[in-house]
């Protein structure tokens, strides 16, 4: 025996043990959960740092009214199995409720929206530990988040005031009205992600695999036939076709988009990522393209 | 699971020698960059006005710093290869972020510094050595960057080497590699350099891929500071009572005689659970749950250990710490401190000296810490800490101090025995 672990299993002992320090340290944590992948893999190591005993926090969706159902659908089953409690934030209510206003222009995504209604739930439940998928990976901003990740009294993020994140003692100690976002993933790549889902034989919504959908092109963008994404019928380069595609990352329907994909089972979408050349939020997340800014700037308001 | 393992490094370098140019490189190289992502910095790099796409740019976190156009926190990066994943912990090399590279090789089992060939060692190179020193870092590389602007010189290479060589017998690094490079031409990053054949190791990559860093963990002394009690509120599990935590050091086995600390009793490790599994043995730097044959009161914060090997357990203490925030520590200052998974309050009587970091020299007269500083201080805590000597055990030996007012982090701590 040489006593050393792979480095899946040593970056599972990090989550658990920065999960068991949550537990351990603060009064009212959740965790979000989307019904994503990293969301997925985020509630399985709960299970397993919390084991034997029941998950001792909710789980909190941030519901934009634009989800995919079978995301839904595997919400609530997985919910259902653990038994846990389920928030959820609505952004749909705090339209109707005039809190925010919608931007109706074509294109538009209720993504910024998102960041009012997760403030909101946190601030109505008055929790104090918020786990968040988030990987560094992901994108330059996040890059440099630490483990506990502290915000302000308005939920908000400022990376050059973060504190100095050393060892494993991590320090969740806060003033009263501020909160944490705890990301157990910093350390995960998507690759990691779905070797870990392959080793763990994690449940996921079957959109993150290859199947037939109504889509179109938008400009480099490929989206699906929904309700809230349709073509403009007088453009021929955006006609409706059925391509086998799948989703890498699920989110608001209006801004993500499938990539072509006949990856059918997990090892044949990690053999796609292995030898991919796109960045996961790239290929499907029409909202970042917008500028290389994009998401720092929607981190420092409070966003996931 | 796969068999890859894990290997963490921090990065040093001056402003300019090369070190985001580098790491560009391993990324682009090891074919970690994703097409948008060269899309967005090949844009940026067209809109200042570039003459070369750069990939420097691909490791520039935040927009304050892309617009000043430096680095200034720790960024944390990710590649593999078949044989090991890297976690790289980018820090600038800035005299006022010693903090930040103290931050970044609290995690590394390796540092890597560059030096610009045509500038050769500086002070910076000698603070970066004496940093990863301080932090008992096993595994020292240096790179010695832009090769191509002083001909590929053999001779200034061995010249640059001799001079950090002479210095670094002060410190105590076990194991420093040299290795010369072009970050920009990528000479001995991926592959070997066809411009300089007279040197025979291996790519900085291939270094990296092979440096052997399983025996720098301590796996002699057991130390398992309780994480959380498990008592789960179900009625099948009634009697349940399990210790979670992560194995700091030592290897732990079921049937081991273990000694609880603080209270002193001794009992037996009737099994190690893993969720659905029963395991054998634990080590570092698993997260494992421990239940012992006899019903004991423990808590957070104690700790198992052996009955013949035990740790330090004092409140008056000795340390050398790293000065983080603006507002100096003076003695008499009270402070919170978290060492293992336990929390306390400290009372800083004593600062001993303030370590001159370029010199090594020590200011006794020193009264104080300013931001970045590095000294040796003498305190006490409220309750005893179970602690190992840093050097010897660096799980047990750190610690952080926090101010009580912000709840900021304030200080990087590193346990000596003497006090
Ligand atoms: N000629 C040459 N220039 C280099 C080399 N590595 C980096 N540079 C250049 O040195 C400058 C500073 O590099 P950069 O990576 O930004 O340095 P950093 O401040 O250490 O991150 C840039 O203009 C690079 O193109 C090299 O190996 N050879």
């Amino acid at each position: 025996m040489n006593y050393t672990l792979s480095h899946l299993e040593a970056l599972e002992a990090e989550a658990i043990y920065v999960i068991r320090e949550v537990v351990a340290e603060f009064e009212r944590p959740c965790l979000l959960f989307s019904g994503g992948k990293d969301s997925a893999v985020l509630l399985h190591l709960a299970v397993k740092a919390c084991w034997p005993g029941q998950l001792p926090f909710p789980v909190l969706h941030i519901d934009t009214g634009h989800n995919f159902p079978e995301v839904l659908d595997f919400r609530d089953r997985r919910v259902a199995e653990l038994g846990v409690r389920l928030v959820v934030g609505s952004v749909q209510d705090a339209i109707d409720n005039g809190e925010v206003t919608e931007d109706k222009t074509p294109g538009a995504s209720r993504n910024r929206l998102q960041t009012h209604s997760l403030i909101e739930a946190i601030a109505r439940n008055r929790f104090d530990a918020v786990f968040g998928g988030g990987r560094r990976d992901e994108e330059k901003a996040r890059a440099k988040e630490r483990v506990f990740s502290h915000r302000d009294e308005f939920g908000q993020w400022d990376p050059r005031r973060q504190r100095p994140e050393l060892w494993n003692l991590y320090n969740g100690r806060y003033r009263k009205g501020e909160h944490f976002r705890i990301f157990p993933l910093s350390n995960w790549t998507e690759l990691d992600i779905w070797q870990y889902i392959e080793n763990e034989s994690i449940e996921l919504p079957g959109i993150y695999f290859a199947h037939e959908r109504e889509v179109f092109r938008k400009g480099q963008m490929l989206l699906a036939l929904t309700p809230y994404t349709q073509p403009d019928p007088a453009n021929p380069e955006e006609e409706v076709h059925t391509a086998s595609v799948r989703y890498r990352t699920v989110g608001d329907m209006t801004c993500t988009s499938p990539v072509l994909s006949t990856a059918k089972t997990i090892e044949e979408v990690i053999q796609e990522i292995s030898t991919t050349r796109i960045s996961e939020r790239g290929a499907t997340r029409a909202d970042d393209k917008f500028s290389e800014a994009a998401m720092e700037d929607r981190k420092r308001e409070g966003y996931f | 699971m796969s068999q890859t393992d894990l290997l963490r490094f921090a990065t040093a370098g001056s402003v300019d020698d090369g070190k985001s140019t580098l790491i560009g490189r391993l990324l682009y190289d090891s074919k970690q960059i994703f097409e948008d992502q060269l899309e967005a910095i090949e844009k940026t790099s067209l809109d200042r006005g570039d003459e070369y796409v750069d990939l420097a740019l691909l490791t520039d976190g935040l927009r304050a710093e892309r617009e000043q156009g430096i680095t200034i926190d720790v960024a944390y990066r990710y590649f593999s290869t078949p044989k090991r994943k890297f976690i790289i912990a980018d820090s600038p090399g800035h005299i006022q972020h010693t903090r930040n590279m103290i931050t970044g090789c609290s995690t590394a089992d390796l540092v890597l510094v560059l030096v610009d060939a045509r500038n050769g060692i500086t002070e910076q190179t000698k603070r970066h050595a004496f940093i990863a020193s301080l932090l008992r870092i096993s595994h020292l590389v240096v790179c010695i960057n832009k090769m191509d602007l002083v001909g590929w010189s053999k001779e200034r290479f061995q010249e640059i080497r001799a001079e950090l060589e002479t210095f670094v017998t002060r410190l105590q690094i076990p194991d420093i590699t040299f290795i010369p490079i072009s970050a920009l031409q990528g000479d001995n990053v991926v592959d070997r350099s066809t411009a300089m054949p007279w040197y025979e190791g291996a790519s900085l990559l291939h270094h990296l891929e092979d440096v052997h860093i399983a025996s720098d963990r301590n796996l002699i002394d057991l130390r398992f500071p309780v994480q959380l009690v498990m008592r789960p509120r179900s009625q099948q599990l009634h009697d349940y009572r399990g210790y979670a935590g992560q194995v700091a050091s030592g290897i732990l086995g079921v049937g081991d005689e273990v000694m609880v600390l603080p209270s002193g009793f001794v009992s037996k490790v009737e099994g190690i659970e893993f969720y659905d599994q029963e395991l054998e043995q634990a080590f570092p730097p698993m997260s494992v749950i421990i239940r012992l044959a006899d019903d004991l009161d423990i808590s957070r914060g104690d700790m198992l250990c052996r009955p013949h090997n035990k740790p330090y357990i004092s409140q008056d203490l000795s340390a050398t710490v790293c000065w983080m925030s603006e507002k100096p520590l003076e003695e008499g200052t009270k402070l919170a401190i978290k060492h293992n998974t336990a929390w306390g309050k400290a009372l800083v009587h004593e600062i001993r000296y303030r370590l001159d970091i370029n010199t090594l020299h020590r200011d006794e007269s020193a009264k104080e810490l300013g931001l970045n500083d590095i000294g040796r201080i003498s305190f006490r805590t409220t309750v005893p800490l179970f602690y190992d000597e840093y050097r010897v055990n660096k799980a047990t030996g750190s610690f952080v101090l926090v101010d009580e007012q912000t709840q900021v982090t304030v200080a990087a701590g590193m346990l000596l025995t003497h006090t």
